[in-house]
């Protein structure tokens, strides 16, 4: 990614701040010269809105905590305050929680964006395993923050979820105890959770400046797949991609502000307005949506330890698709087959999310033990098959070939538009 | 383009399903579904009808209020904008009619004074033991959250179409159904003793007995005084009590859309513009990496 232009400092002042921190050549080298591909489609806004997101849950999330008591006592009515009593604290609480579902959507389009166009290949790998680390980190990041109004569905996600650890054998129970900090969850688990969740959110920013620095190094993937080659196959950072993020962020918040306005509580749970209550458990519980297909990976297995192992591995296979999938083309748009396995997947996810959220009985038990089953085979034996017998379409030249000749079919080429001299 | 087709069906069902999760997931049992009623608060552009909201606080008063409590009410929000629109005397006339119990005083002593404005809402019963000593068992529920506690299963399809419809007040609906929902129970239903057959609660066998009916409480504005418009007008307060902020959110809400769509559409157009050269290469020869 080298010859791009440099900063050159103007004023005496920047050329003196140059030689001693040169934080303007930075900015100017990772956001306004940084060349981006040319021919990147809207899924690529994503990595700027997650960015916009993480800085949305900080900002409402630090307010929040100005307001908000970790105490099994107080903590249910406290975030009452928050929406009585606290100017515009409605609008903090709402924009937080609609934020975490929306942190979510978009971080599922941005992994699933980078499956469909195999941005975890060589040299990407250490890019997409930070990418699954800020996942894992967001993950438990959301548990702990929807466990802190200590209403009902609070108590028993985090009782449910903080028990899965005893399917370890020998120590399981000792690491519950550990992580209750005490017999059951109460308000030790409460406060540490508490500072837990306000913990993360920095870890998480600290791993993006990894992942970003990861993705400069590397340069980013395209639709097609092909790296860029010469300048005519890309456009500089700043305005180009700027712009556009900035108009994606745009319509992502027209949906977000629809939700947080509208329907504030359609993606919640309305027994979360219960009071938490030890000795109540509620008819079914459930996890926040999101995370519903590792549920159901969960309770498809009948033994326990399976099932977590299972739930823990749905999630690390992430890391290992670099080595899982043999085929050196990176897109899905050339390669059919694979095309149409991960659009199962994707399919699969889904469904499982469904089955998640049912009471496993029946049909559903079987259903999500399929699903479950295509999940871990495209994993394990689709991705590695695939590279050996798939034939793929041929690949364009060039990101600009393959921009020029754009509708004509994938790798065809035909003459150039008039007037265009390649 | 078929590609990015596909791509946004998975996601769209995807959407679809993961969410339809959350809601079909409850109230299984098989328990009649509330009709939706008509609110004044449902919609982008609906707020509260503080005429209503007058006529639910004195159902409240007269009837719910001898066991429910509304711990998280302050007689101060009876006289909140977006609220039920009492004048702040109002406010603390009510307040005076309660007894609230204050203290210690200078003895060392627990008192009870007639309440201010500041004050909370009282609650009927000490604790709740003391309130399930005195109803055979039953604790009746805090009303303070009620109305966004409680939701019925609309199936899948009903999942699908509530973001559309903006439908929020499933709540309120199933608080008014459950005032209407008192029936003799079917055949063969075995009812626990000191229960009451509701058909809109699950399980069916209710310990609150019907709690209105027509003519109880006096109206005076002329609404009709049936068990269904009670049914509503408390449905409403409680929603009110449950989300006093929704009319100051609505209000917000259209501002912000407005700001957001029209940012969103310069934002189009100025990335349409700084694009131009991109799409249109005057000169392909011409490197665009300089910005």
């Amino acid at each position: 990614m080298s010859g791009h232009p440099t900063y050159q400092p103007q004023s005496p002042f920047m050329k003196w701040m140059e030689r001693r921190l040169p934080i303007a050549s930075l900015v100017y080298s990772s956001f306004i010269a940084y060349p981006t591909p040319r021919n990147l489609n809207y899924w690529w806004t994503f990595g700027g809105i997650l960015t916009f997101m993480l800085a949305v849950q900080m900002v409402t999330g630090i307010v929040l905590a100005m307001h908000y008591t970790p105490n099994v006592n107080l903590a249910f009515n406290s975030v009452e305050g928050i929406m009585r009593d606290v100017n515009y604290g409605w609008l903090l609480r709402y924009v937080h929680a609609t934020g975490a579902s929306f942190f979510f959507v978009a971080v599922y389009i941005h992994i699933a964006r980078g499956m469909y166009y195999g941005s975890y290949k060589e040299p990407r790998e250490v890019l997409w395993i930070l990418g699954v680390i800020l996942f894992l980190l967001m993950v438990a990041t959301g548990f702990m923050g929807y466990v802190l109004p200590w209403g009902q569905m609070s108590f028993w996600a985090a009782t449910v979820i903080t028990n899965l650890f005893s399917a370890i054998p020998a120590v399981g129970h000792g690491i519950v105890t550990w992580l209750w900090g005490g017999f059951a969850v109460g308000n030790p688990t409460l406060n540490r959770f508490y500072s837990l969740h306000y913990l993360l959110p920095f870890v998480i920013a600290g791993v993006v400046v990894l992942h970003i620095w990861a993705l400069h190094m590397v340069g980013q993937n395209n639709p097609t797949g092909v790296e860029p080659k010469d300048e005519k196959d890309t456009v500089a950072f700043t305005p180009y991609a700027t712009v556009k993020d900035a108009f994606f962020v745009g319509v992502f918040c027209i949906v977000f502000a629809y939700f947080i306005f509208y329907i504030p509580n359609y993606l919640g749970h309305s027994d979360n307005y219960i009071p938490a209550n030890p000795s109540q458990t509620p008819t079914h519980i459930v996890p926040e949506w999101y995370y519903l297909p590792f549920y159901a990976i969960l309770r498809a297995i009948p033994s326990k330890l399976l099932g977590v192992t299972a739930l823990a591995a749905s999630i690390i296979v992430l890391a290992f698709m670099p080595w899982l999938d043999t085929s050196a083309v990176r897109s899905a748009n050339y390669r059919p087959l694979y095309r149409q396995f991960l659009l199962i997947f994707f399919a699969a996810v889904i469904g499982l999310g469904y089955l998640g959220s049912q009471e496993p009985v029946g049909g559903y038990v079987l259903a999500a033990r399929l699903l479950t089953a295509y999940y871990f085979a495209f994993f394990f034996i689709i991705l590695p098959l695939l590279g050996l017998v798939e034939r793929t379409k041929p690949l364009p030249k060039s990101i600009s070939e393959a921009v020029l000749t754009k509708g004509l079919p994938a790798g065809a080429s035909g003459p150039p538009p008039k007037g265009a001299k390649v | 383009m078929t590609s990015h087709r596909s791509i946004v069906t998975a996601f769209v069902l995807a959407a679809a399903f993961s969410g339809a999760a959350s809601l079909s997931a409850y109230a299984q049992e098989a328990a009649a579904n509330p009709t939706p009623q008509q609110w004044s608060f449902s919609g982008p552009f609906g707020l509260y009808d503080p005429q209503q909201l007058q006529r639910g606080f004195k159902i409240y008063r007269e009837v719910c209020s001898t066991c429910h409590s509304l711990k998280l009410l302050s007689f101060r929000n009876l006289a909140d904008p977006g609220g039920p629109h009492f004048t702040e005397a109002q406010a603390a006339a009510i307040a005076a009619t309660f007894q609230v119990t204050d203290g210690p005083n200078d003895q060392g002593q627990m008192f009870q004074r007639p309440g201010k404005i500041s004050d909370y809402f009282p609650s009927p019963f000490a604790n709740d033991q003391a309130a399930r000593a005195a109803l055979g068992g039953g604790l009746p529920p805090d009303m303070s959250t009620l109305a966004k506690a409680r939701e019925y299963n609309e199936g899948f399809a009903g999942f699908l179409i509530d973001p559309f419809t903006m439908y929020q007040e499933q709540g309120p609906d199933y608080i008014h159904a459950i005032i209407n929902g008192y029936t003799n129970p079917p055949a063969g239903f075995a009812l626990p003793p000191a229960t009451y057959y509701n058909k809109y609660f699950p399980g069916g066998a209710i310990k609150m007995p019907p709690p209105l009916h027509d003519g109880q409480v006096k109206y005076t504005d002329g609404t009709p005084e049936t068990l269904d418009q009670y049914g509503r007008d408390v449905a409403a307060f409680l929603m009110w009590a449950s989300e006093p902020k929704l009319d100051e959110r609505k209000q917000l809400g259209f501002q912000v859309m407005i700001f957001l769509i029209v940012f969103t559409g310069l934002l189009y157009f100025t990335k349409k513009r700084v694009w131009h050269d991109v799409h249109h290469p005057a000169d392909p020869q011409q490197p665009r990496t300089a910005a």
